[in-house]
Order: C-alpha cells, then structure tokens, then sequence
C-alpha cells in the first residue's frame, strides 16, 4: 500500500481491552496506515455521561464511550474517525454501541463503524471496515469522481466468484464472470474474458482497480493503480448504475460469505455494516439450497418467484439449521418453489434482523451482488421492508464496475 | 492474616485498608501486575490474550460475552482464594471502577455464594458516612484476626 496521510482512529469500546483483542484492533488499524486513540476525558465527563447522553446504564465502561463521544462531537478532541467496539451478545453494550453511532452520525460529519467482537475476531476480519473507514476519511475526493473516462479494468475477487469488466468512456464493454477457485488465476481468466468481449489487449487498459477478498495478492500481482474494499467501492458503483449518485440510498449487497448494508450520501458511504456473523444469512445458503433442490444457482430466483414462502418453515439463523429445515420441509412433500421462496426470504429475513436495525433504510434501496438476480431475493426483500427495490443493469458486476469507475482517477497520472 | 476479596476489585482504598489492617487484600491490581511484568507484551495494554475469555469459560458459559469472560478469568482465581469478603455496593467511578456490570453481578454473586466472612456496605455519601464506613470496615477486618 501507497503511504498515506496517517488517519486517527478514536476508539470508543467496552471488554476489548478484557477480550485480549486489542493488538488486534491494532494491527488492522496499522495495515490501513492508521492509529487508534482514546479520547481523553475528565472522571466529571463520565459521571455526567448518562443525564447528558440521555441512556442510562449499568455498566461504567459504556458510560465512557458516551463520554468520549461527546466529547468528539463537540470538538474538544480532534478525530478523523471513529470505531465503536463493544462485546458480541451483550444487550446493553449493543444499545449503547448503536445509539452512539447515531450521535456521532447525526451531529458530526466523521465517519464511523461499529463492530461487536468476540475474543475470536482477528486483524483480518477488521481490515475491510477500517479501510472503508479511512478511505471515507482521507479520499473524499476520490469518491466524487461520477464519470468513468478513458479505458480502465476493474476486477472484483470474491468469495465465491470473481467478476472483471472493462469501461470506456463512461460505457461497459466487456464482462467476466468465474467461479473463485484460485484467486490470480480466476482473476486472470475473469480479466481475459471481459478483454475479449471488449476488444482490447491489457496493454491498451489506462488504469486497473481491484477490491474483493483477493484484492491484495492482486494488487501486487497486477500492479493495480487502486486496491479498495468493497464497501467504498459497492458504494460508489451502485448509485453509478443506478443513476442515483445525488442524495441518499441504501445499497445492499448479500454476498457469498458476508453482507453489507450501507447507508450512502452521494455516493459516499455513512453508516454501513458488514456482516459474516452467520452464513445462513448470506449468498452461500442460497447456493447450497439450489444445490439441494436440483437447479442452477442460476434458476434458484424463477423457481422462488413461483413459490409461497409461507408454506414452509424456514430458520436459516444458522446455515446447518437452514438446511434441516430445507431437508424437513422436502421430506416433508413441500414442493420445490415453496422451499425456494422460503430460502431467500430466509435469507432475506437474516440480513434485515442482523444488519438493517444498524443502518437507517432510506429509499432508493438498490440491491446489488449475484443474489440480487436470484429474483425472490429482492421480491422478499421488498415485501419485508414494503419499500421498492431497485436492481440495477449489470448488479452482479457492482465491484468491478465501482473499481473501474474510481480508478478512472488515475487515469492522467 | 487473611485473605480478603475486596469488591471494586481495583479500589485503592479498600485494598489500602485491609492491608493497613493487617490482611491480605485480594485485588484486580496484582493480577493485571503479573501480567504485565511477564517478558513482552503479547497484547497491549494489559496483555491479556484471546487465550484469557477461554480460561473464563470455568466462571461463565460461551454464550457471555467475551469481556466478561476475560475479566473472569483474572477475578475468578481470586474469588477461589478468598477466605473474606468486603463488597461495597454502588461506588463512585472515582473510588473504584469495575467496567463491565455483567461481570459485576456475577462477582458479587460468587462471593456470597462462597459463604465467607462478609461485609456489604453502601458507599458513603458525607463524611460522617465515610467515619462509619472506615469504622466498619476496622471492626469487621479486627474481627477475621480474633476468628483466626
């Protein structure tokens, strides 16, 4: 990675210091050339935190993050952003974790994440928050660009598969599409593919971006002009397809292993959150549920369509109890289409429990990712939210569209 | 000498006392001492490790947060060698702050569940409360002498 401006990172948390995360917290915060604070405050502050905040609680711990929220948002320590980090399963901490966020959110302009963690959360899993969070920080000006110009490549390494394309002059030319087997080799062939439909050679593309799980090893491995997670790039490329670049919108992405919801502001993400807590509430359900029922993946949403999710009893809290219930419900005589539907409403129903409470669902809501094309994805998403939703051209491609079009910065340089 | 659980765990106050009063003060401090003085700082700043909320599982089930579960694992030992306890409930931040309030009940839980000598007292609010407090807590310490 380029050096960069060195981003503060105020942390405001409860146990993690006790869940021997903290080096951890660290060590992500070190990879995205950032540091963590604490921001200081007086005994005074804390004991006047729960009458000023306006949220009483028991524990002291979340008595201080009010604190140090407050005293971010009223300007008496200097934050470029804000991480707020409390335990996994403690009701009180996620209260205070969610309300804080809000404040930080509604009265400053500072970006923020939040995160519950266990004593198993790793550097790893913290590096795409906090990327986004200090891309939002220190590249706004990368994240105005609305136009893509010139020829660029954008490559999106995912979890399950991995999506290349290639844009010229605002346009899309050319597309791959593979399954993530081995991540430069399914990168190459993703890459060749959508070099062939468009005409071009790798000598005549200007600027190259990546993001996704792989986007480091390709970044070293193609010489990348932009390595970017997804969350500032999904951002971006879904209000680029959806022509809502202007204003709010809530994009959201079910991928093959994580979620993300994030709320977005022209086109710069606010408050998101991705989750990767439970696989049941993700693209990989869905995979195995159209393995299970015989039909491509491909086929999975027309089947859905047809189906009615009320007739069969669905718990995909967790992806083992997802599929007993799948099995039950077929041994059971359900047909097909009803277990369809019940799976991405399932899935639907966990991403909407898991990660909407956290992120304020704003119309347009524009779905992206390959499980927007399973079509009883978004139908179930808007019959739970009863908002419409919004699937733009090309939603399967979001990140190597959104990794072209940002990259198209780099263009004259 | 005895030794004496003292509830917040990390009040300087409480411990100063049952040491002035000639007990062994069981207190957070010392635990978070070893930790700290062993060679290299695995986990800043108090090097407490993931390993830590695994050892808690002995105090509290996988389903407790993690934080609980680390602050157990320091506490918990404690608990087991405490042959006395002093708890007082309700303390200003300033006088001893135990962070998390889940792990609060289930150590104060433990402690009367142990059946040792205890003291429970309110914190006190004026300075005649704070005379009785300290008087209190000399009466009670005296008495763990004589007990011996």
């Amino acid at each position: 990675m380029a050096t960069e401006k060195l981003v503060r990172i105020a942390q405001l948390s409860c146990g993690s210091e006790y869940s021997g995360i903290q080096e951890e917290i660290n060590k992500a915060a070190n990879l995205v050339e950032a540091e963590i604070f604490f921001p200081e405050i007086t005994i005074k502050d804390v004991q006047n935190a729960e009458e000023e905040f306006g949220l009483q609680v028991a524990s002291p711990d979340l008595r201080l993050m009010m604190a140090r929220a407050k005293a971010i948002v009223e300007g008496k320590t200097q934050a470029d952003a804000v991480l707020i980090a409390t335990c996994f399963r403690c009701a009180e901490g996620a209260l205070t974790r969610n309300e804080i966020r809000r404040y930080i959110y509604e009265n400053s302009k500072i970006p923020v994440i939040s995160y519950s963690f266990t004593e198993r959360t790793a550097a790893g899993t913290l590096l795409t928050r906090l990327e986004a969070l200090t891309t939002t920080a220190r590249r706004r000006s990368l994240l105005a660009r609305e136009i893509q110009e010139g020829l660029t490549a954008g490559i999106d390494s995912g979890s399950t598969t991995t999506k290349a394309v290639i844009m010229k002059d605002n346009e899309i030319i050319g597309t791959g599409w593979v399954p993530t087997i081995r991540v430069l080799e399914s990168a190459t062939e993703a890459l060749d593919l959508a070099m062939k439909e468009a005409g071009v050679t790798r000598d005549d593309i200007q600027a190259l971006g990546v993001t996704g799980y792989g986007r480091f090893l390709l970044g070293d491995e193609f010489n990348a002009d932009l390595v970017q997670e997804e969350i500032t790039i999904n951002s971006k490329g879904a209000v680029y397809l959806a022509d809502k670049q202007h204003g709010p919108a809530t994009v959201i992405d079910i991928g093959g292993m994580d979620n993300k919801a994030i709320a977005v502001q022209d086109g710069i993400p606010g408050m998101f959150t991705m989750g990767g807590i439970c696989a049941g509430a993700s693209g990989r359900f869905l995979d195995m549920t159209s393995k299970r029922l015989g039909v491509d993946i491909t086929e999975l949403g027309a089947l859905a369509v047809k189906g009615m999710q009320k007739n069969v009893e669905m718990n995909s809290y967790c992806i083992v109890f997802g599929i007993q219930s799948l099995v039950n419900s077929l041994a059971k005589g359900s047909n097909p289409e009803d277990v369809a539907a019940a799976a991405c409403y399932s899935v639907v129903e966990q991403v909407f429990e898991q990660q909407l409470q956290e992120v304020e669902v704003i119309e347009p809501l524009i779905m992206v990712g390959g499980s927007s094309l399973i079509e009883g994805v978004p139908k179930a998403m808007k019959e739970l939210l009863k908002i419409d939703v919004l699937v733009p051209p090309y939603a399967q491609y979001i990140g190597a569209v959104g990794a072209a079009l940002l990259v198209s910065g780099f263009v004259n340089k | 000498m005895v030794k004496v659980f003292i509830y917040p765990s990390n009040s300087l106050i409480l411990s100063d006392l049952v040491d002035r009063f000639g007990h062994e003060p069981l207190a957070v401090m010392q635990e978070i001492g070893k930790k700290i003085r062993t060679a290299g700082i695995e986990v800043p700043p108090i090097n407490i490790t993931p390993e830590d909320p695994k050892k808690g599982l002995k105090y509290a089930a996988v389903e407790v947060p993690s934080g609980v579960r680390g602050r157990m694992s320091l506490l918990g030992p404690l608990l087991e060698e405490a042959e006395a306890a002093i708890i007082v409930k309700e303390p200003d931040i300033s006088f001893g702050c135990m962070g998390c309030a889940r792990t609060n009940e289930l150590i104060n839980f433990l402690v009367r569940a142990k059946k040792v000598p205890l003291l429970e007292l309110d914190y006190p609010k004026t300075p005649d409360d704070v005379k009785d407090f300290v008087h209190l807590i000399k009466e009670f310490l005296d008495k763990l002498r004589v007990g011996e």
